[in-house]
Protein backbone atom coordinates (compact mmCIF):
# COMPACT_ATOMS: atom_id res chain seq x y z
CA UNK A 1 0.00 0.00 0.00
CA UNK A 2 1.02 3.59 -0.53
CA UNK A 3 0.11 6.59 1.59
CA UNK A 4 0.76 10.25 0.86
CA UNK A 5 0.85 12.91 3.58
CA UNK A 6 0.63 16.62 2.70
CA UNK A 7 2.61 19.04 4.87
CA UNK A 8 2.51 22.80 5.30
CA UNK A 9 5.24 24.97 6.75
CA UNK A 10 3.91 27.80 8.88
CA UNK A 11 5.00 30.53 11.26
CA UNK A 12 5.26 29.04 14.75
CA UNK A 13 1.73 29.49 16.14
CA UNK A 14 3.05 29.51 19.72
CA UNK A 15 4.45 33.02 19.30
CA UNK A 16 3.00 34.92 22.28
CA UNK A 17 0.28 37.43 21.44
CA UNK A 18 2.47 40.30 22.70
CA UNK A 19 5.11 39.53 20.02
CA UNK A 20 2.58 39.12 17.23
CA UNK A 21 2.55 41.84 14.57
CA UNK A 22 0.87 42.39 11.23
CA UNK A 23 2.63 43.59 8.08
CA UNK A 24 -0.06 45.86 6.60
CA UNK A 25 1.44 45.85 3.09
CA UNK A 26 1.73 42.07 2.91
CA UNK A 27 -1.61 41.60 4.74
CA UNK A 28 -0.02 38.84 6.78
CA UNK A 29 1.83 38.28 10.05
CA UNK A 30 5.32 39.71 10.32
CA UNK A 31 7.78 36.89 10.82
CA UNK A 32 9.85 38.72 13.46
CA UNK A 33 11.86 36.27 15.52
CA UNK A 34 9.42 33.39 15.01
CA UNK A 35 10.54 29.99 13.78
CA UNK A 36 9.08 28.19 10.81
CA UNK A 37 7.54 24.87 11.83
CA UNK A 38 5.45 22.07 10.36
CA UNK A 39 1.75 22.67 10.96
CA UNK A 40 0.74 20.50 13.92
CA UNK A 41 -2.22 18.76 12.23
CA UNK A 42 0.15 17.82 9.36
CA UNK A 43 2.48 16.22 11.93
CA UNK A 44 -0.52 14.41 13.43
CA UNK A 45 -1.17 13.16 9.87
CA UNK A 46 2.41 11.88 9.56
CA UNK A 47 2.06 10.08 12.91
CA UNK A 48 -1.30 8.60 11.86
CA UNK A 49 0.27 7.26 8.64
CA UNK A 50 3.23 5.77 10.53
CA UNK A 51 0.87 4.03 12.97
CA UNK A 52 -1.11 2.61 10.04
CA UNK A 53 2.13 1.18 8.63
CA UNK A 54 2.96 -0.37 11.99
CA UNK A 55 -0.54 -1.87 12.33
CA UNK A 56 -0.53 -3.21 8.77
CA UNK A 57 2.78 -4.88 9.49
CA UNK A 58 3.48 -5.30 5.81
CA UNK A 59 4.65 -3.33 2.88
CA UNK A 60 3.39 0.24 3.32
CA UNK A 61 5.28 3.09 1.71
CA UNK A 62 4.74 6.65 2.95
CA UNK A 63 5.52 9.76 0.91
CA UNK A 64 5.46 13.32 2.24
CA UNK A 65 4.52 16.18 -0.10
CA UNK A 66 4.82 19.91 0.45
CA UNK A 67 4.10 23.01 -1.63
CA UNK A 68 6.29 25.69 -0.11
CA UNK A 69 9.44 27.78 -0.08
CA UNK A 70 12.83 26.09 -0.15
CA UNK A 71 12.86 26.37 3.68
CA UNK A 72 10.05 23.79 3.73
CA UNK A 73 12.69 21.17 2.99
CA UNK A 74 13.16 21.15 6.79
CA UNK A 75 9.57 19.92 7.27
CA UNK A 76 10.11 17.12 4.78
CA UNK A 77 13.44 16.10 6.37
CA UNK A 78 11.76 16.01 9.75
CA UNK A 79 8.97 13.82 8.36
CA UNK A 80 11.61 11.44 6.96
CA UNK A 81 13.36 11.48 10.33
CA UNK A 82 10.01 10.36 11.78
CA UNK A 83 10.56 7.45 9.28
CA UNK A 84 8.51 8.57 6.29
CA UNK A 85 10.13 6.86 3.25
CA UNK A 86 10.48 9.64 0.70
CA UNK A 87 9.53 13.24 0.06
CA UNK A 88 8.65 15.72 -2.65
CA UNK A 89 8.82 19.51 -2.51
CA UNK A 90 6.97 21.63 -5.04
CA UNK A 91 8.80 24.93 -4.90
CA UNK A 92 6.65 27.99 -4.53
CA UNK A 93 7.55 31.29 -6.07
CA UNK A 94 5.15 34.18 -5.87
CA UNK A 95 2.42 34.83 -3.33
CA UNK A 96 3.56 33.68 0.11
CA UNK A 97 -0.07 33.10 1.08
CA UNK A 98 -1.78 31.36 -1.84
CA UNK A 99 -5.41 30.44 -1.22
CA UNK A 100 -6.58 26.87 -0.80
CA UNK A 101 -7.86 26.52 -4.38
CA UNK A 102 -4.40 27.15 -5.87
CA UNK A 103 -2.74 24.90 -3.28
CA UNK A 104 -5.27 22.16 -4.05
CA UNK A 105 -4.49 22.36 -7.76
CA UNK A 106 -0.72 22.25 -7.20
CA UNK A 107 -0.94 19.32 -4.77
CA UNK A 108 -3.27 17.42 -7.12
CA UNK A 109 -0.90 17.89 -10.07
CA UNK A 110 2.07 16.77 -7.95
CA UNK A 111 0.16 13.70 -6.72
CA UNK A 112 -0.71 12.71 -10.30
CA UNK A 113 2.94 13.15 -11.29
CA UNK A 114 4.16 10.98 -8.40
CA UNK A 115 1.50 8.37 -9.26
CA UNK A 116 2.65 8.26 -12.89
CA UNK A 117 6.11 7.34 -11.69
CA UNK A 118 5.34 5.15 -8.69
CA UNK A 119 1.73 3.91 -8.85
CA UNK A 120 -1.42 5.11 -7.15
CA UNK A 121 -1.66 6.29 -3.54
CA UNK A 122 -4.32 4.39 -1.63
CA UNK A 123 -4.82 7.23 0.82
CA UNK A 124 -3.98 10.94 0.88
CA UNK A 125 -3.74 12.49 4.37
CA UNK A 126 -4.10 16.24 4.92
CA UNK A 127 -4.15 18.19 8.21
CA UNK A 128 -7.63 19.47 9.04
CA UNK A 129 -6.47 23.10 9.10
CA UNK A 130 -3.31 25.13 9.53
CA UNK A 131 -2.17 27.02 12.60
CA UNK A 132 -1.61 30.23 10.63
CA UNK A 133 -4.66 31.17 8.55
CA UNK A 134 -6.65 28.14 9.62
CA UNK A 135 -9.17 28.31 6.78
CA UNK A 136 -9.28 24.51 6.60
CA UNK A 137 -10.35 24.22 2.94
CA UNK A 138 -7.32 22.54 1.33
CA UNK A 139 -8.29 18.94 2.10
CA UNK A 140 -11.81 19.23 0.68
CA UNK A 141 -10.68 21.12 -2.41
CA UNK A 142 -7.86 18.63 -3.04
CA UNK A 143 -10.32 15.72 -2.79
CA UNK A 144 -12.41 17.35 -5.51
CA UNK A 145 -9.36 18.09 -7.70
CA UNK A 146 -8.45 14.41 -7.46
CA UNK A 147 -12.08 13.23 -7.76
CA UNK A 148 -11.70 11.01 -4.70
CA UNK A 149 -14.10 10.43 -1.80
CA UNK A 150 -13.12 12.06 1.47
CA UNK A 151 -13.78 12.06 5.19
CA UNK A 152 -12.90 14.88 7.58
CA UNK A 153 -11.61 14.99 11.18
CA UNK A 154 -10.14 11.48 11.05
CA UNK A 155 -7.98 10.40 14.01
CA UNK A 156 -6.90 6.91 12.94
CA UNK A 157 -6.56 4.58 9.96
CA UNK A 158 -6.54 0.82 10.49
CA UNK A 159 -6.29 -2.06 8.02
CA UNK A 160 -9.88 -3.20 7.42
CA UNK A 161 -11.82 -5.83 5.52
CA UNK A 162 -10.43 -5.34 2.04
CA UNK A 163 -10.16 -1.62 2.66
CA UNK A 164 -9.23 0.81 5.40
CA UNK A 165 -11.20 1.43 8.59
CA UNK A 166 -11.36 5.08 9.55
CA UNK A 167 -12.22 6.51 12.94
CA UNK A 168 -13.19 10.14 13.14
CA UNK A 169 -14.38 12.79 15.59
CA UNK A 170 -17.68 14.57 15.16
CA UNK A 171 -19.22 17.26 17.30
CA UNK A 172 -21.32 14.64 19.08
CA UNK A 173 -18.95 11.68 19.33
CA UNK A 174 -17.07 9.17 17.21
CA UNK A 175 -17.84 7.67 13.80
CA UNK A 176 -16.30 4.61 12.17
CA UNK A 177 -16.17 4.32 8.38
CA UNK A 178 -14.99 1.84 5.77
CA UNK A 179 -13.09 3.32 2.82
CA UNK A 180 -12.19 1.83 -0.56
CA UNK A 181 -8.92 3.11 -2.02
CA UNK A 182 -8.20 5.62 -3.33
CA UNK A 183 -9.54 8.18 -0.85
CA UNK A 184 -8.58 11.30 1.09
CA UNK A 185 -8.87 12.11 4.77
CA UNK A 186 -8.28 15.25 6.80
CA UNK A 187 -6.59 14.48 10.10
CA UNK A 188 -7.35 15.90 13.51
CA UNK A 189 -5.49 15.33 16.76
CA UNK A 190 -6.24 13.01 19.64
CA UNK A 191 -4.16 11.58 22.46
CA UNK A 192 -2.95 8.70 20.26
CA UNK A 193 -1.50 10.58 17.27
CA UNK A 194 0.86 12.95 19.07
CA UNK A 195 3.86 13.24 16.69
CA UNK A 196 6.82 11.08 17.72
CA UNK A 197 10.22 12.62 18.43
CA UNK A 198 12.69 11.42 15.77
CA UNK A 199 15.58 9.23 16.97
CA UNK A 200 19.07 10.62 16.37
CA UNK A 201 19.90 7.75 14.05
CA UNK A 202 16.76 8.38 12.00
CA UNK A 203 17.59 12.08 11.77
CA UNK A 204 20.93 11.13 10.19
CA UNK A 205 19.26 8.58 7.92
CA UNK A 206 16.75 11.17 6.71
CA UNK A 207 19.50 12.88 4.72
CA UNK A 208 20.02 9.69 2.72
CA UNK A 209 16.36 9.39 1.78
CA UNK A 210 15.14 10.68 -1.58
CA UNK A 211 13.77 14.24 -1.71
CA UNK A 212 12.45 15.12 -5.14
CA UNK A 213 12.03 18.77 -6.11
CA UNK A 214 9.50 19.92 -8.66
CA UNK A 215 8.76 23.39 -9.98
CA UNK A 216 5.38 24.73 -11.08
CA UNK A 217 6.77 24.58 -14.64
CA UNK A 218 7.49 20.85 -14.19
CA UNK A 219 3.80 20.43 -13.35
CA UNK A 220 2.71 22.68 -16.24
CA UNK A 221 1.13 25.02 -13.74
CA UNK A 222 3.38 28.05 -14.11
CA UNK A 223 0.49 30.46 -14.64
CA UNK A 224 -0.16 33.83 -13.08
CA UNK A 225 -3.34 32.46 -11.52
CA UNK A 226 -1.45 29.74 -9.65
CA UNK A 227 1.54 31.92 -8.70
CA UNK A 228 -0.77 34.66 -7.48
CA UNK A 229 -3.05 32.15 -5.75
CA UNK A 230 -6.14 34.32 -5.37
CA UNK A 231 -8.69 32.92 -7.79
CA UNK A 232 -11.47 32.21 -5.30
CA UNK A 233 -10.58 34.36 -2.31
CA UNK A 234 -8.00 36.83 -1.05
CA UNK A 235 -7.28 38.68 2.16
CA UNK A 236 -8.99 42.07 2.05
CA UNK A 237 -7.93 43.18 5.49
CA UNK A 238 -6.23 41.82 8.59
CA UNK A 239 -5.90 43.44 12.00
CA UNK A 240 -5.21 42.63 15.63
CA UNK A 241 -8.37 42.93 17.74
CA UNK A 242 -8.22 45.20 20.77
CA UNK A 243 -11.12 43.89 22.80
CA UNK A 244 -9.29 43.39 26.07
CA UNK A 245 -11.51 44.05 29.04
CA UNK A 246 -10.74 45.31 32.49
CA UNK A 247 -10.73 42.38 34.89
CA UNK A 248 -12.00 43.03 38.37
CA UNK A 249 -9.91 40.91 40.72
CA UNK A 250 -11.35 39.72 44.00
CA UNK A 251 -9.81 41.68 46.86
CA UNK A 252 -9.75 41.18 50.59
CA UNK A 253 -7.40 40.33 53.42
CA UNK A 254 -8.35 36.70 53.69
CA UNK A 255 -9.02 33.94 51.19
CA UNK A 256 -12.48 33.65 52.69
CA UNK A 257 -13.29 37.27 51.82
CA UNK A 258 -11.91 37.00 48.31
CA UNK A 259 -13.80 33.79 47.52
CA UNK A 260 -16.93 35.32 49.00
CA UNK A 261 -16.66 38.21 46.54
CA UNK A 262 -16.19 35.79 43.67
CA UNK A 263 -19.17 33.70 44.79
CA UNK A 264 -21.39 36.78 44.93
CA UNK A 265 -20.46 37.83 41.40
CA UNK A 266 -21.08 34.34 40.03
CA UNK A 267 -24.38 34.08 41.92
CA UNK A 268 -25.47 37.46 40.49
CA UNK A 269 -24.89 36.34 36.88
CA UNK A 270 -26.46 32.91 37.39
CA UNK A 271 -29.51 34.42 39.10
CA UNK A 272 -29.98 36.89 36.23
CA UNK A 273 -30.31 34.00 33.76
CA UNK A 274 -33.28 32.75 35.73
CA UNK B 1 -32.22 37.45 -9.52
CA UNK B 2 -29.66 37.22 -6.73
CA UNK B 3 -30.84 34.73 -4.16
CA UNK B 4 -29.27 33.31 -1.03
CA UNK B 5 -29.48 29.66 0.01
CA UNK B 6 -29.08 28.19 3.44
CA UNK B 7 -28.19 24.50 3.28
CA UNK B 8 -29.16 22.35 6.27
CA UNK B 9 -29.15 18.67 7.14
CA UNK B 10 -32.65 17.34 7.70
CA UNK B 11 -31.50 15.02 10.47
CA UNK B 12 -30.20 17.95 12.55
CA UNK B 13 -33.53 19.79 12.35
CA UNK B 14 -34.01 23.54 12.75
CA UNK B 15 -31.67 23.89 15.72
CA UNK B 16 -30.11 27.12 17.03
CA UNK B 17 -27.27 26.80 14.50
CA UNK B 18 -29.66 26.42 11.54
CA UNK B 19 -31.67 29.36 12.91
CA UNK B 20 -28.52 31.50 12.97
CA UNK B 21 -27.49 30.44 9.46
CA UNK B 22 -30.98 31.29 8.20
CA UNK B 23 -30.77 34.62 10.03
CA UNK B 24 -27.47 35.44 8.34
CA UNK B 25 -29.02 34.34 5.04
CA UNK B 26 -32.08 36.57 5.44
CA UNK B 27 -29.94 39.63 6.25
CA UNK B 28 -27.79 38.94 3.19
CA UNK B 29 -30.84 38.34 0.96
CA UNK B 30 -32.30 41.68 2.02
CA UNK B 31 -29.04 43.49 1.27
CA UNK B 32 -28.85 42.06 -2.26
CA UNK B 33 -32.61 42.28 -2.90
CA UNK B 34 -33.13 38.55 -3.33
CA UNK B 35 -34.98 35.63 -1.82
CA UNK B 36 -33.85 33.27 0.92
CA UNK B 37 -34.14 29.58 0.03
CA UNK B 38 -33.61 26.65 2.36
CA UNK B 39 -32.03 23.54 0.84
CA UNK B 40 -32.65 20.53 3.07
CA UNK B 41 -30.45 17.43 2.71
CA UNK B 42 -32.55 14.45 3.71
CA UNK B 43 -35.95 13.98 5.35
CA UNK B 44 -36.73 16.33 8.23
CA UNK B 45 -39.36 16.36 10.97
CA UNK B 46 -42.57 18.21 10.05
CA UNK B 47 -42.05 20.94 12.63
CA UNK B 48 -38.51 21.62 11.34
CA UNK B 49 -39.83 21.94 7.78
CA UNK B 50 -42.61 24.24 8.98
CA UNK B 51 -40.11 26.36 10.90
CA UNK B 52 -37.91 26.67 7.80
CA UNK B 53 -40.89 27.57 5.61
CA UNK B 54 -41.83 30.27 8.13
CA UNK B 55 -38.51 32.07 7.62
CA UNK B 56 -37.60 31.21 4.00
CA UNK B 57 -39.22 32.17 0.70
CA UNK B 58 -38.76 28.67 -0.60
CA UNK B 59 -37.83 25.28 0.87
CA UNK B 60 -36.42 22.50 -1.32
CA UNK B 61 -36.11 19.12 0.34
CA UNK B 62 -34.11 16.16 -0.96
CA UNK B 63 -36.27 13.64 0.85
CA UNK B 64 -34.66 10.32 -0.15
CA UNK B 65 -34.80 7.92 2.77
CA UNK B 66 -31.13 7.03 2.10
CA UNK B 67 -30.16 10.58 3.13
CA UNK B 68 -31.48 10.08 6.66
CA UNK B 69 -28.23 8.26 7.41
CA UNK B 70 -25.52 10.84 6.65
CA UNK B 71 -22.85 9.74 4.17
CA UNK B 72 -20.55 12.54 2.97
CA UNK B 73 -20.48 11.57 -0.72
CA UNK B 74 -24.26 11.28 -0.92
CA UNK B 75 -24.88 14.46 1.07
CA UNK B 76 -22.66 16.29 -1.42
CA UNK B 77 -24.52 14.85 -4.39
CA UNK B 78 -27.79 15.90 -2.78
CA UNK B 79 -26.56 19.43 -2.03
CA UNK B 80 -25.43 19.88 -5.62
CA UNK B 81 -28.79 18.71 -7.02
CA UNK B 82 -30.79 20.77 -4.50
CA UNK B 83 -28.78 23.81 -5.53
CA UNK B 84 -29.89 23.24 -9.13
CA UNK B 85 -33.49 22.48 -8.12
CA UNK B 86 -33.67 25.74 -6.19
CA UNK B 87 -32.77 27.72 -9.30
CA UNK B 88 -28.98 27.54 -9.13
CA UNK B 89 -28.49 31.31 -9.27
CA UNK B 90 -27.29 31.78 -5.71
CA UNK B 91 -24.91 34.52 -4.61
CA UNK B 92 -24.16 32.53 -1.49
CA UNK B 93 -24.83 29.11 -0.01
CA UNK B 94 -24.56 29.28 3.79
CA UNK B 95 -24.09 26.32 6.11
CA UNK B 96 -23.94 25.80 9.88
CA UNK B 97 -20.86 24.69 11.79
CA UNK B 98 -21.71 21.07 12.60
CA UNK B 99 -19.10 18.50 11.52
CA UNK B 100 -21.05 17.43 8.45
CA UNK B 101 -21.61 20.93 7.10
CA UNK B 102 -17.95 21.75 7.69
CA UNK B 103 -16.74 18.84 5.60
CA UNK B 104 -19.26 19.35 2.80
CA UNK B 105 -18.68 23.10 2.33
CA UNK B 106 -15.36 23.26 0.41
CA UNK B 107 -16.25 20.31 -1.79
CA UNK B 108 -19.65 21.79 -2.65
CA UNK B 109 -17.95 25.10 -3.49
CA UNK B 110 -15.60 23.27 -5.86
CA UNK B 111 -18.45 21.41 -7.56
CA UNK B 112 -20.41 24.64 -8.03
CA UNK B 113 -17.38 26.55 -9.34
CA UNK B 114 -17.64 28.98 -6.43
CA UNK B 115 -15.54 30.29 -3.53
CA UNK B 116 -15.30 28.52 -0.22
CA UNK B 117 -14.76 29.94 3.25
CA UNK B 118 -14.97 28.58 6.79
CA UNK B 119 -16.01 29.75 10.24
CA UNK B 120 -17.27 33.18 9.21
CA UNK B 121 -18.42 35.34 12.13
CA UNK B 122 -19.79 38.07 9.85
CA UNK B 123 -20.66 38.25 6.19
CA UNK B 124 -21.78 41.00 3.83
CA UNK B 125 -22.12 41.77 0.15
CA UNK B 126 -19.70 44.18 -1.53
CA UNK B 127 -20.55 44.70 -5.19
CA UNK B 128 -20.40 41.32 -6.91
CA UNK B 129 -18.36 39.83 -4.12
CA UNK B 130 -18.96 38.71 -0.58
CA UNK B 131 -16.76 39.72 2.35
CA UNK B 132 -16.41 37.20 5.17
CA UNK B 133 -14.84 37.97 8.54
CA UNK B 134 -13.13 35.32 10.64
CA UNK B 135 -10.17 34.86 12.94
CA UNK B 136 -6.63 34.09 11.80
CA UNK B 137 -3.37 33.03 13.43
CA UNK B 138 -5.11 31.10 16.17
CA UNK B 139 -7.26 34.04 17.22
CA UNK B 140 -4.43 36.58 17.37
CA UNK B 141 -5.85 38.43 14.37
CA UNK B 142 -9.12 39.10 12.57
CA UNK B 143 -9.11 38.69 8.82
CA UNK B 144 -11.62 39.76 6.21
CA UNK B 145 -11.66 37.73 3.03
CA UNK B 146 -12.98 38.78 -0.35
CA UNK B 147 -14.79 35.84 -1.93
CA UNK B 148 -14.44 36.32 -5.66
CA UNK B 149 -16.54 33.59 -7.22
CA UNK B 150 -20.24 32.85 -7.03
CA UNK B 151 -21.69 31.11 -5.25
CA UNK B 152 -19.72 31.80 -2.08
CA UNK B 153 -20.15 28.58 -0.09
CA UNK B 154 -19.52 29.52 3.53
CA UNK B 155 -19.97 27.71 6.80
CA UNK B 156 -20.71 30.11 9.60
CA UNK B 157 -20.13 30.39 13.29
CA UNK B 158 -23.86 29.97 13.15
CA UNK B 159 -24.93 30.41 16.78
CA UNK B 160 -23.43 33.89 16.79
CA UNK B 161 -26.08 35.12 14.32
CA UNK B 162 -29.59 36.22 15.30
CA UNK B 163 -32.26 33.68 14.29
CA UNK B 164 -34.12 34.47 11.07
CA UNK B 165 -37.35 36.42 11.53
CA UNK B 166 -40.64 34.81 10.46
CA UNK B 167 -42.06 36.10 7.18
CA UNK B 168 -45.66 37.33 6.69
CA UNK B 169 -46.50 34.19 4.72
CA UNK B 170 -44.71 30.83 4.66
CA UNK B 171 -42.48 29.87 1.73
CA UNK B 172 -43.34 27.17 -0.84
CA UNK B 173 -42.17 23.66 -0.03
CA UNK B 174 -40.88 21.46 -2.86
CA UNK B 175 -39.77 17.87 -2.41
CA UNK B 176 -37.34 16.42 -4.92
CA UNK B 177 -35.88 12.99 -5.40
CA UNK B 178 -32.10 13.16 -5.85
CA UNK B 179 -29.94 10.65 -7.70
CA UNK B 180 -27.42 8.99 -5.39
CA UNK B 181 -24.44 6.72 -6.11
CA UNK B 182 -23.31 4.16 -3.58
CA UNK B 183 -20.65 5.84 -1.42
CA UNK B 184 -17.01 4.68 -1.59
CA UNK B 185 -16.49 5.81 1.98
CA UNK B 186 -19.29 4.49 4.15
CA UNK B 187 -19.89 5.49 7.77
CA UNK B 188 -20.75 2.19 9.45
CA UNK B 189 -20.86 3.05 13.13
CA UNK B 190 -21.69 5.97 15.37
CA UNK B 191 -20.94 6.33 19.06
CA UNK B 192 -22.58 9.39 20.48
CA UNK B 193 -20.58 10.48 23.50
CA UNK B 194 -22.56 10.35 26.71
CA UNK B 195 -24.17 13.74 26.97
CA UNK B 196 -25.58 14.77 30.27
CA UNK B 197 -27.68 17.90 30.10
CA UNK B 198 -27.53 20.25 27.13
CA UNK B 199 -24.91 20.49 24.39
CA UNK B 200 -21.91 22.62 25.32
CA UNK B 201 -22.67 24.94 22.39
CA UNK B 202 -26.13 25.63 23.80
CA UNK B 203 -25.15 25.83 27.50
CA UNK B 204 -25.90 29.02 29.46
CA UNK B 205 -23.19 28.45 32.06
CA UNK B 206 -19.92 26.56 31.50
CA UNK B 207 -17.25 25.56 34.01
CA UNK B 208 -14.02 24.74 32.13
CA UNK B 209 -10.77 23.30 33.41
CA UNK B 210 -7.29 23.43 31.93
CA UNK B 211 -3.75 22.17 32.10
CA UNK B 212 -3.26 23.67 35.54
CA UNK B 213 -5.56 21.05 37.07
CA UNK B 214 -2.79 18.50 36.52
CA UNK B 215 -4.95 15.41 36.06
CA UNK B 216 -8.44 13.95 35.63
CA UNK B 217 -9.43 13.90 39.33
CA UNK B 218 -9.89 17.66 39.85
CA UNK B 219 -12.58 17.62 37.13
CA UNK B 220 -14.71 15.74 39.68
CA UNK B 221 -14.37 18.70 42.04
CA UNK B 222 -15.30 21.04 39.18
CA UNK B 223 -18.35 18.88 38.51
CA UNK B 224 -19.64 19.62 41.98
CA UNK B 225 -19.24 23.34 41.33
CA UNK B 226 -20.91 22.98 37.92
CA UNK B 227 -23.85 21.06 39.38
CA UNK B 228 -24.35 23.74 42.02
CA UNK B 229 -24.89 26.49 39.45
CA UNK B 230 -26.49 24.37 36.70
CA UNK B 231 -23.43 24.54 34.47
CA UNK B 232 -22.05 22.18 31.82
CA UNK B 233 -18.40 21.19 31.93
CA UNK B 234 -15.77 22.08 29.33
CA UNK B 235 -11.99 21.89 29.05
CA UNK B 236 -9.00 23.31 27.24
CA UNK B 237 -7.22 21.41 24.48
CA UNK B 238 -4.35 20.55 26.84
CA UNK B 239 -6.71 18.76 29.22
CA UNK B 240 -8.40 16.86 26.37
CA UNK B 241 -5.11 15.94 24.65
CA UNK B 242 -3.85 14.56 27.95
CA UNK B 243 -6.89 12.27 28.01
CA UNK B 244 -8.19 13.68 31.32
CA UNK B 245 -11.62 14.34 29.80
CA UNK B 246 -13.29 13.30 26.50
CA UNK B 247 -12.36 15.21 23.31
CA UNK B 248 -15.91 16.55 22.95
CA UNK B 249 -15.35 18.70 26.05
CA UNK B 250 -12.79 20.78 24.20
CA UNK B 251 -13.50 24.49 23.87
CA UNK B 252 -11.25 26.32 21.42
CA UNK B 253 -10.13 26.83 17.87
CA UNK B 254 -10.41 23.15 17.01
CA UNK B 255 -13.06 22.34 19.60
CA UNK B 256 -16.44 23.80 20.46
CA UNK B 257 -17.25 27.44 19.89
CA UNK B 258 -19.39 28.30 22.87
CA UNK B 259 -21.46 31.37 23.72
CA UNK B 260 -22.77 31.05 27.30
CA UNK B 261 -24.02 33.81 29.59
CA UNK B 262 -21.24 32.86 32.02
CA UNK B 263 -17.95 31.07 31.33
CA UNK B 264 -15.78 30.13 34.31
CA UNK B 265 -12.18 29.32 33.31
CA UNK B 266 -10.32 27.37 35.98
CA UNK B 267 -6.56 26.81 35.71
CA UNK B 268 -6.73 27.86 32.06
CA UNK B 269 -4.02 30.35 31.03
CA UNK B 270 -6.00 31.63 28.05
CA UNK B 271 -3.94 30.78 24.96
CA UNK B 272 -5.38 32.50 21.90
CA UNK B 273 -6.60 29.13 20.56
CA UNK B 274 -8.73 28.72 23.67
CA UNK B 275 -9.97 32.32 23.69
CA UNK B 276 -11.17 31.76 20.16
CA UNK B 277 -13.60 29.10 21.33
CA UNK B 278 -15.04 31.08 24.24
CA UNK B 279 -14.81 34.61 22.84
CA UNK B 280 -18.59 34.89 22.41
CA UNK B 281 -19.26 34.36 26.14
CA UNK B 282 -21.21 37.24 27.74
CA UNK B 283 -19.40 37.16 31.10
CA UNK B 284 -16.08 35.41 31.78
CA UNK B 285 -14.69 34.62 35.22
CA UNK B 286 -11.21 33.22 35.83
CA UNK B 287 -9.46 31.35 38.62
CA UNK B 288 -5.69 31.16 38.08
CA UNK B 289 -2.50 31.31 40.13
CA UNK B 290 -0.73 33.47 37.55
CA UNK B 291 -1.80 37.12 37.64
CA UNK B 292 -0.11 37.63 34.26
CA UNK B 293 -2.05 34.83 32.54
CA UNK B 294 -3.70 36.12 29.34
CA UNK B 295 -7.11 34.94 30.59
CA UNK B 296 -7.17 37.92 32.99
CA UNK B 297 -7.16 40.26 29.98
CA UNK B 298 -10.31 38.59 28.71
CA UNK B 299 -12.48 38.21 31.79
CA UNK B 300 -14.84 40.48 33.71
CA UNK B 301 -13.84 39.23 37.12
CA UNK B 302 -11.52 36.72 38.65
CA UNK B 303 -9.32 35.61 41.48
CA UNK B 304 -5.56 35.08 41.57
CA UNK B 305 -5.37 31.95 43.66
CA UNK B 306 -4.82 28.22 43.48
CA UNK B 307 -8.01 26.50 42.36
CA UNK B 308 -7.47 23.89 45.10
CA UNK B 309 -8.02 26.60 47.71
CA UNK B 310 -10.86 28.31 45.86
CA UNK B 311 -13.11 25.66 44.34
CA UNK B 312 -14.31 23.79 47.49
CA UNK B 313 -14.99 27.05 49.32
CA UNK B 314 -16.67 28.59 46.28
CA UNK B 315 -18.90 25.55 45.80
CA UNK B 316 -19.91 25.64 49.45
CA UNK B 317 -20.75 29.37 49.33
CA UNK B 318 -22.74 29.02 46.11
CA UNK B 319 -24.63 26.06 47.58
CA UNK B 320 -25.69 28.13 50.57
CA UNK B 321 -26.67 31.08 48.32
CA UNK B 322 -28.78 28.78 46.15
CA UNK B 323 -30.27 27.00 49.13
Amino acid sequence: MKLLVCLKQILDPDVPARDFQIDPAAKAARRGGANLVTNIFCENAVETALQFREAAGGDVKITALCYGESSAEDCLRKAMAMTVDEACLVERNGNTNPEAAAVGRVLAAAIRRLEQDGGPFDAVLVGRESGDWGVGQTGGLLAEELGRPALGFVESLQPGNGGVTLRRQTDVGIEVAEAEAPFLVTITNNEDNVPRIPKTRDVMMSYRKPLQKLSLADLELDSEEIRDGSSIFEVEEIFIPTDEVECELAEGDTLEERVDQLAKRIHEVVASIG
Amino acid sequence: MANIAVCVLGSLGYDRAAQGAAGAGRALAESVGGELHALVIGPAENDAVAALAAVADRVVIGANEALRDYQPEQALQAAQQLHAAGGGDYVAVLLSNDTYSQEIAPRLAHRLGGSSMADAAAIRADGDHLLAQRTAYGGKAISIYRLKKQPAVVWLRARGFEPAPEQPSPGDITTVDVALDPPRIRITGRQVAAQEGVRLEDAQVIVSGGRGLGGPEPFEELRELADTIGAEQGASRAACDAGWVPPNWQVGQTGKKVAPELYIAIAISGASQHLLGMGDSKVVAAINTDADAPIFKHCSFGIVEDYKQVVPLLTEKLQSMAG
